[in-house]
C-alpha cells in the first residue's frame, strides 16, 4: 500500500516546512531571549523596561514558532523525534525549565515588588534556554547511538566539547539579534547602548560561526564529504565568502549607525548558518543513523498536514505580519524611576 | 523492550504531575477568554462603562493566567518525544497530525492576537479590539477541540491501520478525528472550563459583596453585575454538565466498559440490578469492595436505564488489562460530589435572584467563596478518572503504557521530575499569588492615573505615559 510509505517528494517538502519553521523560531524568539540574556547589563529601570517594552506585544507569538518546529518534527518526523528527544533529554528539560522562568518573568514583574527577582529569572530563564537550544544542536550534530527504532545511548552522551561550544555560539548570536532588534526599535541612550552591545556580540558570533564551521565537517565524514569533497564543495564553498561579505556590510553598519541594517544583516548571517547546517546535516533526520527518509511519517499524513499548512501558513504569517506592523516604531520611556 | 518499572513509574507520575498542572491553567483560560469577549460586547453594545470596568478587571487576571498555561503546555509538547518517544514513534502517524494542527490553527491564533488584546487598547479601533478578543477566546476553543480529538482517539481509536513495523496509521481522517468519543468528551470538557471561571467569577464577586458588607460599604456595581452573571452561568452550566457527562458515561460504557467498571467499583458483574456503590474500599489483590456503602439496582437503572439490566465487571476483564480502581473510584466521586454542590450553588442563585435577594444572602455569598476552586478541582478529578481508567493502555486496547516509554534510566527520569516538581510549586505558585492579589481588589471605575501596575500590563495609555509607545 503506497499509503504505507513516506512520499519522497512529500518527505522533501517537509524537511523545508520543519527547517523553516525552526528558523523562524530562532529569528523572532532568538531576539526575545537576546535582550533576556543582555538584561544583566541593562540600568534597571527605563533601560530595561524600554528593552522589555519593545517585545511584550510579539515574543508570545515568536515562542510558538518553537512548539510548530518541535510538533512539526513529532509529526512529519515521528521515529526522528522518538530518537532524539531522549537523546538530548538533559538539556530538552533545561531549555523547557528556562523557558517557563523567561515567560512567567514578563508578567510577574509588573506585580511584584522583588522585580529583581524576576528580572533574574528573565535573565537566567533566557540565557539557560539558549545554551540548551545550542547543546541541543551540538548534540544532535555530532550524532547519537541508535538501536532500531530507539536512542541506545547514555544519560550524558550530548556533553562534548563540540555542543558546549555550540551552546556558547547560540547564546553570542541570540544576543548579537537582540541588540540588533534594540538598535531598530529604541532611540536616544538606550539604543547608544545597543549598538556598543552589537559590536561586542557581533565580534563573539563571527568568532563562534568561524569556530563551529571549522568544527563540524570533521564531526562526520558525511560533512567533511559535503563542505569539501565534489559535488558538495560548489554548493557549499560560496557560502564561507557570503558570510564574509556579511560581516564586512555587518561592521559598517554598525560604524555608520545604521538603524536597520544591522538587525537584516544579523538575519542574513543567521540564513547563511541554517543553510550550512542544512548542507552539513543533509538528508539525515538523525545523523549519522536515520535518514529523512527513513524518518518520515506515512504518505496520508504528510498530505493530510499539509493541505492544513498549505492554508493555515500563509494565514498566520499574515496576522503575525500584521501584529508587527501594528507595533511599529520606536519605543519609548519617560521618566521612570 | 525498555523495561526499568521505576523508570516508568516515574516517566507516568512526571506526565500526570506536569499535566495536571497545565491543564488547571486552560480550563480557567477557555472560560475567561470567552468571558472577556462577552463582557467587551456588552461594553460596545451597551455602552456602559462598567464592563470596561470588569474587562480591565479580568484581563490582567487572564494575562498570567494565559502565561503560564503556554509555557507549561510547551513542557507537554516536548514530552510525549521525550518521556514517551515508543508512543511517539508509534502512535506519531496519526497524533502528528492533530497536534500539528492545534498548533497552526489555534496556538499561533491565540498567541497572535494576545499581543493586540493586552496591548492594542490605544493602537487599533475598538471593532478590531473587540474581534482580536474573540479570535484568541476560539483560538482556546479549537485548541481544545484538537487536543481532546487526540486524547479521545487514544480513549476509542478508530479510522486506523497497523503496519509491520508496529507505526499505527489513519485509514480515514474524519473517523481518527471525531472517534466515538470525541463529541462526549470535547462537549463535557468546555463545559467543564465554563463551569470553572464561572466559579471563580462568582467567587471573586461574592468575596467583594461579603468585604463590602463588613465594612459598610456600597458595592461597586461592577462587582454585582459580574456576580450576577457568574450565578447565572452556575444555575445553567451544572445541568447541562450533569446531561452531558451522563451521556458521556454511557458513551463510555459502549466502548471502555472496563473502565466504567473500574470507575464504578463493579470487581464481579451482575446479571441485573447492579448496585451503585457510593463509597468503598477498593482491594484491587483481593478484587473485592470493601466496607461498601450503595444503593441497589442504581448502577444498572443509570447506566443503561433499566434496572435489570446486566453490568460488566472486571471480572469479566482479562487480569493483566485491569486498572487500578482505586484512582477511577475516588476521582469519580471526588467530581460528582463537587457537580452537585456546584448544582446547589446553581440553584439556590437562580431561587435567591428571583427573590429579588442575590446580592443580600451572605451564606450563598459564602458558599460561592468556598467554591470558587471547586472547577479546577472537578475537572482535575474528571481527568484523573478517565486517563487511569484507561489503563494499563495508552492507546486503549492497543499499546500498553509499559510499552510506550523512552528508553531512560530512572535516575534522569527522577531528575526532570524532581525540577518539575520545584519549579512548578514555585513558579505556579507565585502567579497564582499575584492573580489572588488582583482578586482582592475590587473592579471599579480607574483611578486618576494609571498607577505603573497597570500601565505595565494592560497597554491603554496616552503616548507620554510611562511605558507608553510612541509612534515614529
Amino acid at each position: 500500500m503506497t499509503a504505507l510509505a513516506p512520499d519522497p517528494l512529500l518527505t522533501l517538502v517537509w524537511a523545508g516546512i520543519i527547517g523553516t519553521a525552526i528558523f523562524v523560531y530562532v529569528i523572532t524568539d532568538g531576539f526575545d531571549l537576546g535582550i533576556g540574556i543582555m538584561f544583566p547589563w541593562l540600568e534597571p529601570g527605563a533601560e530595561r523596561e524600554t528593552a522589555i517594552a519593545t517585545i511584550k506585544p510579539v515574543w508570545d507569538a515568536n515562542q510558538t514558532w518553537l512548539v510548530l518546529g518541535g510538533g512539526g518534527v513529532f509529526a512529519a518526523f515521528p521515529l526522528a523525534f522518538a530518537i532524539l528527544m531522549p537523546a538530548v533529554y538533559a538539556p530538552l528539560i533545561a531549555m523547557l525549565l528556562g523557558l517557563i522562568f523567561r515567560g512567567v518573568a514578563f508578567k510577574y514583574r509588573a506585580r511584584t515588588k522583588r522585580v529583581w527577582l524576576w528580572d533574574f529569572a528573565f535573565f537566567g530563564g533566557s540565557t539557560i534556554a539558549a545554551f540548551a537550544q545550542g547543546l541541543i544542536l551540538g548534540a544532535i550534530l555530532q550524532g547519537v547511538k541508535v538501536d532500531g527504532r530507539q536512542y541506545a545511548g547514555g544519560w550524558w552522551d550530548w556533553l562534548s566539547p563540540f555542543s558546549l561550544l555550540t551552546g556558547v555560539s547560540v547564546v553570542a548570536a541570540y544576543t548579537l539579534l537582540g541588540a540588533c532588534w534594540l538598535i531598530w526599535r529604541t532611540e536616544h541612550s538606550v539604543q547608544d547602548h545597543a549598538f556598543r552591545i552589537a559590536k561586542q556580540a557581533g565580534a563573539a558570533s563571527l568568532a563562534a560561526v568561524a569556530a563551529v564551521s571549522l568544527a563540524t565537517p570533521f564531526l562526520n565524514h558525511d560533512y567533511f564529504s559535503h563542505w569539501f569533497e565534489a559535488p558538495g564543495i560548489y554548493y557549499s564553498a560560496p557560502v564561507p565568502i557570503l558570510v564574509g561579505i556579511a560581516a564586512i556590510l555587518f561592521i559598517r553598519a554598525l560604524a555608520r549607525r545604521a538603524e536597520i541594517a544591522p538587525f537584516v544583516l544579523a538575519q542574513c548571517l543567521f540564513l547563511l548558518t541554517f543553510i550550512g547546517l542544512g548542507i552539513s546535516i543533509f538528508p539525515w533526520a538523525v545523523p549519522g543513523a536515520v535518514t529523512i527518509w527513513q524518518a518520515a511519517t506515512l504518505a496520508n499524513a504528510q498530505s493530510f498536514m499539509l493541505v492544513g499548512v498549505g492554508v493555515l501558513l500563509p494565514v498566520i504569517l499574515g496576522y503575525t505580519g500584521y501584529a508587527y506592523w501594528l507595533f511599529r516604531g520606536k519605543v519609548g520611556a519617560t521618566g521612570y524611576a | 523492550m525498555f523495561d526499568d518499572p521505576s523508570a516508568l513509574a516515574l516517566a507516568r507520575f512526571q506526565f500526570a504531575f506536569t499535566v495536571s498542572f497545565h491543564f488547571i491553567f486552560p480550563a480557567f483560560s477557555i472560560g475567561l477568554a470567552s468571558y472577556l469577549a462577552v463582557l467587551e460586547g456588552l461594553w460596545l453594545k451597551t455602552g456602559r462603562d462598567v464592563y470596561l470596568q470588569l474587562y480591565r478587571y479580568w484581563l490582567k487576571i487572564f494575562a498570567i493566567a494565559f502565561g503560564m498555561g503556554v509555557v507549561s503546555g510547551i513542557v507537554m509538547a516536548y514530552q510525549f518525544g521525550s518521556n514517551w518517544s515508543a508512543f511517539s514513534d508509534r502512535a506519531g502517524p496519526v497524533i502528528g497530525p492533530l497536534m500539528a494542527y492545534e498548533i497552526l490553527s489555534a496556538f499561533f491564533l491565540e498567541s497572535g492576537f494576545l499581543g493586540v488584546m493586552l496591548f492594542g487598547l490605544d493602537r487599533v479601533g475598538k471593532k478590531l479590539h473587540f474581534l482580536a478578543t474573540c479570535l484568541v477566546a476560539v483560538g482556546t476553543t479549537i485548541s481544545a477541540f484538537w487536543i481532546i480529538a487526540v486524547n479521545s482517539w487514544m480513549q476509542t481509536p478508530a479510522g486506523f491501520g497497523i503496519a509491520d513495523n508496529g507505526q499505527f496509521f489513519a485509514t480515514d481522517w474524519l473517523a481518527v478525528v471525531f472517534n466515538p468519543s470525541m463529541p462526549y468528551r470535547l462537549v463535557h470538557t468546555l463545559l467543564g472550563a465554563y463551569l470553572t471561571t464561572a466559579l471563580v467569577v462568582g467567587a471573586v464577586g461574592a468575596y467583594h459583596l461579603l468585604k463590602d458588607r463588613q465594612s459598610g460599604r456600597a458595592g461597586q456595581p461592577a462587582t454585582r453585575i459580574m456576580f450576577a452573571m457568574a450565578i447565572a452561568m452556575v444555575a445553567v452550566t451544572p445541568p447541562l454538565q450533569v446531561l452531558a457527562g451522563h451521556e458521556h458515561g454511557v458513551n463510555t460504557l459502549e466502548h471502555q466498559p472496563a473502565k466504567v467498571a473500574a470507575m464504578e467499583g463493579h470487581y464481579e458483574s451482575h446479571d441485573h440490578a447492579a448496585p451503585l456503590i457510593l463509597f468503598g474500599l477498593p482491594d484491587d489483590e483481593a478484587q473485592v469492595m470493601r466496607h461498601r456503602i450503595e444503593i441497589p439496582g442504581l448502577a444498572s437503572l443509570v447506566l443503561k436505564h433499566d434496572i435489570d439490566a446486566p453490568t460488566t465487571g472486571l471480572d469479566k476483564v482479562a487480569p493483566e488489562n485491569r486498572a487500578r480502581v482505586a484512582f477511577p473510584f475516588y476521582a469519580f466521586r471526588v467530581m460528582v460530589g463537587l457537580g452537585m454542590l456546584m448544582l446547589a450553588l446553581g440553584l439556590w442563585g437562580a431561587w435567591a435572584a428571583w427573590r429579588g435577594r442575590l446580592f443580600d444572602t451572605p451564606w450563598l455569598h459564602r458558599l460561592a467563596v468556598a467554591l470558587g476552586p471547586a472547577g479546577f478541582i472537578a475537572v482535575l478529578a474528571g481527568w484523573i478518572t478517565t486517563e487511569t481508567g484507561r489503563q494499563p493502555f495508552t492507546i486503549f486496547g492497543l499499546m500498553r503504557t509499559a510499552e510506550s516509554a523512552s528508553p531512560l534510566a530512572a535516575p534522569a527520569v527522577a531528575a526532570s521530575l524532581i525540577a518539575f516538581v520545584v519549579v512548578y510549586f514555585f513558579v505556579f505558585g507565585v502567579g497564582t499569588s499575584f492573580i489572588l492579589k488582583l482578586m482582592r481588589s475590587e473592579p471599579g471605575p480607574a483611578g486618576p492615573a494609571p498607577s505603573p501596575d497597570d500601565a505595565a500590563e494592560v497597554g491603554s495609555l496616552p503616548p507620554d505615559a510611562p511605558f507608553g509607545f510612541k509612534l515614529a
